[in-house]
């Protein structure tokens, strides 16, 4: 009885909590201006099937893509195992669905499996991650914290897999035996294979199956709410992210409509702007002048580097890192959003998304070429976010190289990046090969 | 050869009461950079060859606004786009080939919401559907027969609107030994000039951009590299430049190949 209201409080308590910080992040990306994701439902929806359900884009390397797969499916169907075990702690029961007979032998046997390739692939992950020195890994926006993050992860789904399957081979152990309530169902074709090796002593079996099955289910209850404070929050946003992916052509760079009724107005004097929502601020300065899309996408996140590792400018040594721009977004996100929590509304703290967390140096460094783009698993556009900054840079503070502005002026005066006479432009014809 | 070439303008045309089937909107680089002014007659000499009605907008013309609005510069963008839109509405264009694939993705995804709507194409696809409709034919004995070429992706062709295809298939008939890079196709490495980089120098770092490229295309071991862009085309002829390969290995656009495979 007590031990059903520990669990009936631990559940709450998670769950609350969980659903503040949820709510906070909801209202963070809330700060993001407005754009039209919602149109087309039918091509969003195969869009999500494909690239976060179907992990399409994984597949654009094949190691990683197996692993994670391992990790990705084993962790949604061991889910299931935790409808078993919230009805087990709540009614004290103990492997309620076993009523299900062959299927339930099934199912338990699938989890073991899974557990198992779980298990392994983080091993793997783990040793990949920090003793193979594969150059995504060792950018200078994965130290300290997210290095950390990362490894913290790995390990916890390491214990959780492995107390599942230890909780596993005890039951099995005294169902042998014939103890209590431990009753011979489901299958288990991982944890039999433990089972020689534990003790015959019942007691200790029973402390072990309780205290594995203590240790699953409050470690997946720390998960949850560890999640708003991870990278590993992708394993839900991928999903809307996604959904809400932008549809056009890769190459496809928005129009901004304030500067179409800028434009028109100095076309011709007749045209009567129309008058645009909220302060007018041309391009990006900080994470609020982002849309929610960004926004979302910035917690979306993996931090899995696979846009820094194919980006052009990075690979040349140069500071731009398109996983570090997100990164950055996501930081600075957090802070406003603490500041408007602290303040009712955003007070003034003297920094911004540009300078203080991304550098002119980055910004400038972007050919524009998608690569990022295309590379990200989720489908995330870093690109967008360093063309935002530009736009800022360049039509707020007039900041650009002298080599650029040199450009503008030659476009404005004589029709061509390049100081030639407009007059000159079919010359050509008269060339000789 | 260069006296056979007859570019007619649309405003020549509009004179005469006519209309081409296609403009052929050159771009910048097409009209002044030398090696580009080049492709640009080539791609006349092809258009001329199978009598298809094309016309320049000549003086005309004026930069897309590419350059200025990928480097933030969104205000200009929309004036040359507007300014453009105009003249094109002007001379009722329907459709499009364009040189240059950043003047392709400009025209054909950023005009149309500024009231600009065209079919555009990029001279890889046009050169594609006169081979693949018979009007285009190999000549007899050319000069790349089983030559080993390999095709670099333009970032703005191949990753910004998926025409991988083209390029390739008229490279294939040409039976040469197309191998392609180590980074290819949707997962093509950038040549270093798009997004304004063309126009200002490289921030700091360890490498150029075009260098980590044409190590790509040595390890290739092709002794042609096909281009189709002028970006590409300029970074690729440094980085060969740079690495003094200039006797081993030649960049040629699509359009040279193609001129030269034809003996047009
Ligand atoms: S678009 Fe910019 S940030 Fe993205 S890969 Fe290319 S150069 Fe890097
Ligand atoms: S932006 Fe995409 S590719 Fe880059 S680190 Fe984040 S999830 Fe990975």
């Amino acid at each position: 009885m007590i031990s059903q209201l520990i669990f009936f409080m631990l559940l709450g308590v998670s769950l609350f909590l969980f659903a503040k910080q949820a709510q906070q992040i909801y209202a963070n990306i809330q700060l993001g201006k407005p754009v039209d994701r919602f149109d087309n439902p039918k091509a969003r929806i195969k869009k999500m099937l494909l690239v976060a359900f179907g992990q399409q884009k994984m597949f654009k390397r094949w190691t990683p893509a197996i692993l994670h797969l391992f990790v990705y499916v084993g962790f949604c169907i061991i889910n299931i195992e935790m409808i078993e075990i919230v009805i087990d702690g709540l009614f004290g029961t103990h492997r309620i669905l076993s009523f299900l007979g062959g299927f339930y032998n099934f199912l338990i046997a699938s989890f073991e499996i899974l557990a198992f390739l779980v298990l392994l692939a983080c091993l793997v992950f783990l040793v990949r991650r920090n003793s193979m020195r594969i150059k995504r890994f060792q950018s200078p926006e994965l130290k300290d914290w997210p290095k950390t993050d990362a490894n913290l992860i790995l390990i916890t789904e390491i214990l959780l897999m492995s107390a599942f399957l230890l909780m596993n081979a005890a039951d099995y152990t005294l169902q042998g035996l014939g103890v209590g309530h431990y009753a011979q169902v489901g299958s288990f074709p991982i944890s039999s294979l433990i089972s020689p090796y534990l003790t015959t002593n019942t007691e200790t079996l029973v402390f072990i199956e309780r205290g594995c099955w203590w240790f699953h289910i409050v470690g997946i209850f720390a998960f949850l709410n560890y999640l708003p404070y991870s990278k590993h929050l992708h394993i839900i946003l991928a999903f809307p992210t996604t959904y809400f992916s932008n549809l056009n052509p890769k190459g496809q760079l928005d129009n901004m409509p304030s500067v179409t009724q800028e434009v028109k107005a100095m076309l011709d004097p007749s045209f009567v702007p129309q008058v645009l929502e909220g302060p007018l601020r041309f391009g990006v300065k900080d994470v609020q002048d982002l849309t929610w899309k960004n926004l979302l996408e910035a917690y979306t996140c993996t931090e899995c580097g696979r846009c820094t590792s194919s980006c052009p400018a990075n690979i040349t040594g140069k500071l731009l890192s398109p996983r570090k721009i997100m990164m950055d977004t996501r930081d600075r996100l957090t802070e406003v959003g603490d500041n408007v929590k602290k303040n009712g509304s955003f007070v003034d703290d003297g920094k911004s998304l540009i300078d203080t967390y991304i550098t002119r140096a980055e910004i400038w460094a972007c050919t524009s070429c998608n690569a990022c783009v295309e590379q990200c698993p989720v489908n995330l556009n870093p690109l967008e976010i360093i063309m935002d900054l530009r736009r800022f840079a360049v039509m707020e503070e007039s900041q650009a190289a002298a080599s650029v502005n040199a450009m503008f002026s030659n476009i404005e005066n004589n029709g061509a990046p390049w100081k030639y006479a407009q007059a000159d432009r079919a010359n050509w014809i008269q060339g000789t090969d | 050869m260069q006296n056979e070439l007859n570019v007619p303008t649309m405003a020549e045309l509009m004179a005469r009461g006519e209309t081409p089937e296609i403009l052929f909107w050159v771009g910048c680089a097409g009209s002044f950079d030398e090696r580009a002014q080049k492709i640009t007659r080539d791609i006349c000499k092809i258009l001329q060859h199978v009598g298809l009605k094309f016309a320049i907008l000549g003086t005309e013309e004026s930069c897309t606004g590419d350059p200025a609005k990928r480097a933030g510069n969104e205000f200009l963008f929309q004036m040359q786009a507007m300014t453009n839109i105009e003249i094109l509405t002007g001379y009722a264009v329907k459709k499009i080939v364009t040189a240059c694939p950043h003047c392709f993705n400009t025209l054909k995804n950023e005009y149309p919401a500024l009231g600009g709507n065209y079919e555009v194409i990029h001279h890889t696809e046009l050169i594609q559907s006169l081979i693949r409709e018979g009007r285009l034919k190999t000549a007899d004995g050319h000069e790349f027969l089983g030559k080993k070429i390999t095709y670099h992706d333009p970032c703005y062709l191949g990753r910004a609107n998926e025409v991988y295809e083209a390029p390739r298939e008229i490279l294939q008939q040409l039976d040469v030994q197309l191998t392609e890079l180590k980074r290819c196709r949707s997962n093509g490495l950038c040549c270093g000039a798009g997004g304004a980089q063309m126009f200002k120098e490289p921030e700091a770092g360890n490498k150029d951009i075009n260098i980590e490229r044409i190590e790509e295309v040595i390890a290739s071991q092709a002794q042609i590299v096909a281009a189709a862009c002028p970006y590409c085309m300029t970074m690729l002829k440094d980085g060969v430049k740079v690495k003094e390969k200039e006797g081993e290995i030649e960049v040629l656009d699509i359009a040279e190949i193609t001129v030269r495979a034809n003996k047009l």
